[in-house]
């Protein structure tokens, strides 16, 4: 298990760079450090020395070795907009995603597995007839659509729930830094409508996912041996078949949770959400390259930390991973 | 007198779209205490579908049509779900043909052992085991203390088919059904596991099924023998009678298939054609393409089981 550890672990650093590679190469060509430092009001003499001074003319490499060695250091550039470490900017950015993300994944775990579950059992049943025609309508509508309905259904119409902004927050570590909306009532308002919306778009994925992986396992012969051992159905379905379903579950939702950061530009701007994403878009129109590239290698990162974590779990609850790592 | 086991006109019908399959044709049989059974016959005869309407088991359209499965006097066909959970893996277990698919992979052997014993008794976590490791023993499991912890992909095939013997053997139950309980494993282990089995009916005083398509195997292993045809039973009686002198035209071709009997250079005999599909079986005697005895009546009148004068049973015009 060990082994396996530090193997997966060492992938990720790889992929990491690789990530690191692209970011630099593109703020490379079309960055302009210069603008992010003073400005566009300066002569292009002045400019020119100060490339020289930042070693803007040095050949990629040596530009490429020191970026690392700044970007080991937490130094990923100036924000142009906001003259502040952009890495700084996006850390100050990034609870209100993570938030968002851990509560659209939630609402994924709570409704994906029971109804994945339930249809697979009882796949005749009304209820699962119904939820597989929805999900199927599901799979094919953009998220945009979704959160525009739902502000327009529970926002607009019935003023159920608020529709902007994250409400009342409170400070999670006293520094200000953590903003968390799960701890009033206020701030879980405003979480629904975004995290359902953004949940909407992995939701059918999983209850298709989990439906089929455990209608496969239950065809199986250690569960046709199981009944045959006299074993009580709950334990038959939600021990011996869930466990085997669960094991490919996770390694996609380990995916899926690092690309739904992704889908948090558009659900952050239609619910105006203060987080990454919506900065990100603000950054496209200031043309803040700095910070883009920035909020590249940073959501990279997560998408790969979560990858390897979710992998290293995996390794955890499948024995035959466990026994592979050992050697 | 009354028997451990006995099936009486037992029908199995799968209900497929185009109508139902009828399976299992109204086959009878008697297990004792003790008594060793094999059900032989070709792929797609009816042997597996017999074992799990035994235990009522059949998997999704199947279901039993018509007949009786009395196991000490109580009818396990009519018998209610929680009920009939009593009985399986409990009064009556069931070993599989493939010993790699057999087993959970990602459970240890000891937690599949011990919820064998919970599900059927109220006991203890650490009696369980202590019965468990008995058990393992029992199927000659080298250091059986270290194996609880195991999971299933650090043994070979021969000795999971042991533990999974093991595990049909925890709640000493009355009789064993082993379908072809060999096939996926190698020449010497399946003597193994062959000898292991017959021990240990011996020993328990436990029914055995045994349903194989190796002659060898049953003649070797058992008393009383029943050969199916496409979903019936053709010949069945005292298993070194039938072996040595089959009467039914099927059987003879089967006995005389046997490479055992062959000198060295002789072709191995093969019953001519194939069996047919349940869906179109012929009228008369579902043996009759295949049969160099046929004659009129075989092809309109479907023969009955009858007594002949060997003290056996057989379905044949021509006996
Ligand atoms: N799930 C099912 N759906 C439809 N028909 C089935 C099903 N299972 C079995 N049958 C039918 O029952 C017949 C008997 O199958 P069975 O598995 O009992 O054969 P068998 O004698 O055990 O053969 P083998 O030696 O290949 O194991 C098959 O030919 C098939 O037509
Ligand atoms: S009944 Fe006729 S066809 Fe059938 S086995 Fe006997 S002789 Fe052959
Ligand atoms: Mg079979």
């Amino acid at each position: 298990m060990f082994a396996f550890i530090i193997r997966r672990t060492t992938q990720a650093i790889f992929v990491m760079l690789v990530i690191s590679m692209i970011g630099f190469a593109i703020k490379n060509k079309i960055g302009d450090p210069v603008r992010d430092m003073v400005g566009e009001r300066v002569t292009p003499a002045e400019r020119a020395e100060i490339r020289e001074q930042l070693g803007l003319n040095d050949p990629f490499t040596k530009q490429y070795v020191r970026f690392l060695k700044n970007a080991a250091h937490g130094d990923l550039g100036l924000s142009f907009f906001y003259k502040k470490p952009a890495l700084e900017v996006i850390i100050a950015k990034a609870p209100a995603t993570m938030e968002l993300v851990f509560g659209a994944g939630l609402i994924i775990v709570l409704v994906s597995l029971p109804l994945g579950v339930y249809t697979a059992l009882r796949p005749r049943s009304f209820l699962s007839r119904f939820t597989m025609g929805f999900s199927t309508l599901g799979v094919s509508m953009p998220v945009f659509l979704t959160a525009i309905m739902l502000i327009y259904i529970f926002g607009v119409q019935l003023h159920w729930l608020p529709s902007y902004g994250r409400g009342e927050t409170v400070d999670l570590f006293g520094n200000g830094w953590w903003q968390s909306g799960f701890f009033t009532l206020d701030g879980l308002k405003h979480l629904i409508l975004p995290c359902v919306s953004l949940a909407s778009i992995m939701l059918p994925l999983f209850i298709r996912l989990i439906r089929s992986e455990m209608m496969e396992v239950l065809e199986t012969e250690y569960i046709k041996f199981a009944w045959a051992k006299g074993l009580p159905p709950m334990r038959i379905w939600m021990v011996h078949a869930f466990k085997n379903t669960l094991l490919p579950v996770v390694t996609v939702f380990g995916v899926q949770i690092g690309i739904m950061f992704a889908f948090t530009i558009l659900t952050e701007t239609v619910f105006q959400w203060q987080g990454m994403g919506y900065m990100f878009l603000e950054a496209v129109e200031r043309s803040d390259i700095s910070l883009l590239i920035t909020y590249l290698i940073v959501v990279g990162s997560i998408f790969v930390i979560v990858n390897t974590v979710v992998d290293i779990l995996y390794g955890l609850i499948n024995p035959t991973v466990r026994i592979a790592g050992r050697k | 007198m009354s028997h451990l086991l006995e099936v009486q006109d037992l029908k199995v019908k799968f209900a497929l779209r185009f109508g139902d399959l009828t399976a299992i044709d109204g086959i009878s049989f008697t297990l004792d205490k003790g008594e060793r059974l094999g059900i032989v016959g070709e792929s797609g005869a009816g042997k597996s579908v017999t074992g799990f309407a035994i235990i009522n088991l059949l998997s999704k359209p199947g279901f039993i049509a018509e007949g009786k499965v009395l196991f000490k006097g109580q009818d396990l066909s009519t018998l209610p779900g929680r009920e009939m959970r009593k009985i399986r893996g409990n009064r009556i277990s069931m070993i599989f043909q493939d010993p790699m698919m057999t087993l959970n992979p990602v459970f240890t052997i000891g937690t599949q052992m011990v919820e064998t014993l919970k599900a059927h008794r109220n006991i203890t976590t650490q009696e369980a085991e202590k019965i468990a490791l008995e058990k393992l023993r029992k199927v000659h499991i080298p250091s059986p203390e270290k194996r609880l912890a195991q999971y299933p992909h650090e043994f070979s095939g021969g000795m999971r088919q042991r533990i999974i013997i093991a595990i049909s053997l925890l709640n000493d139950p009355a009789i064993i059904i082993a379908d072809e309980p060999t096939t996926a494993l190698d020449v010497t282990i399946q003597a193994e596991i062959m000898d292991l089995l017959q021990e240990l009916c011996q020993e328990e005083e436990m029914g055995l099924i045994l349903i194989t398509h190796d002659l060898g195997v049953v003649s070797q292993v058992t008393e009383k023998i029943a050969v199916m045809y496409a979903g019936k039973i053709i010949e069945t009686g005292d298993t070194q009678t039938v072996v040595t002198d089959p009467s039914h035209p099927y059987t003879r071709g089967l006995i005389k298939s046997l490479p055992g009997a062959l000198k060295t250079g002789e072709k191995l005999y093969q019953i001519p054609g194939m069996m047919p599909n349940l869906t179109a079986i012929p009228p008369g005697c579902a043996f009759n393409p295949r049969c160099n005895l046929k004659d009129e009546i075989c092809l309109k009148e479907v023969p009955l089981l009858k007594r002949t004068e060997k003290g056996i049973m057989a379905a044949c015009h021509m006996i």
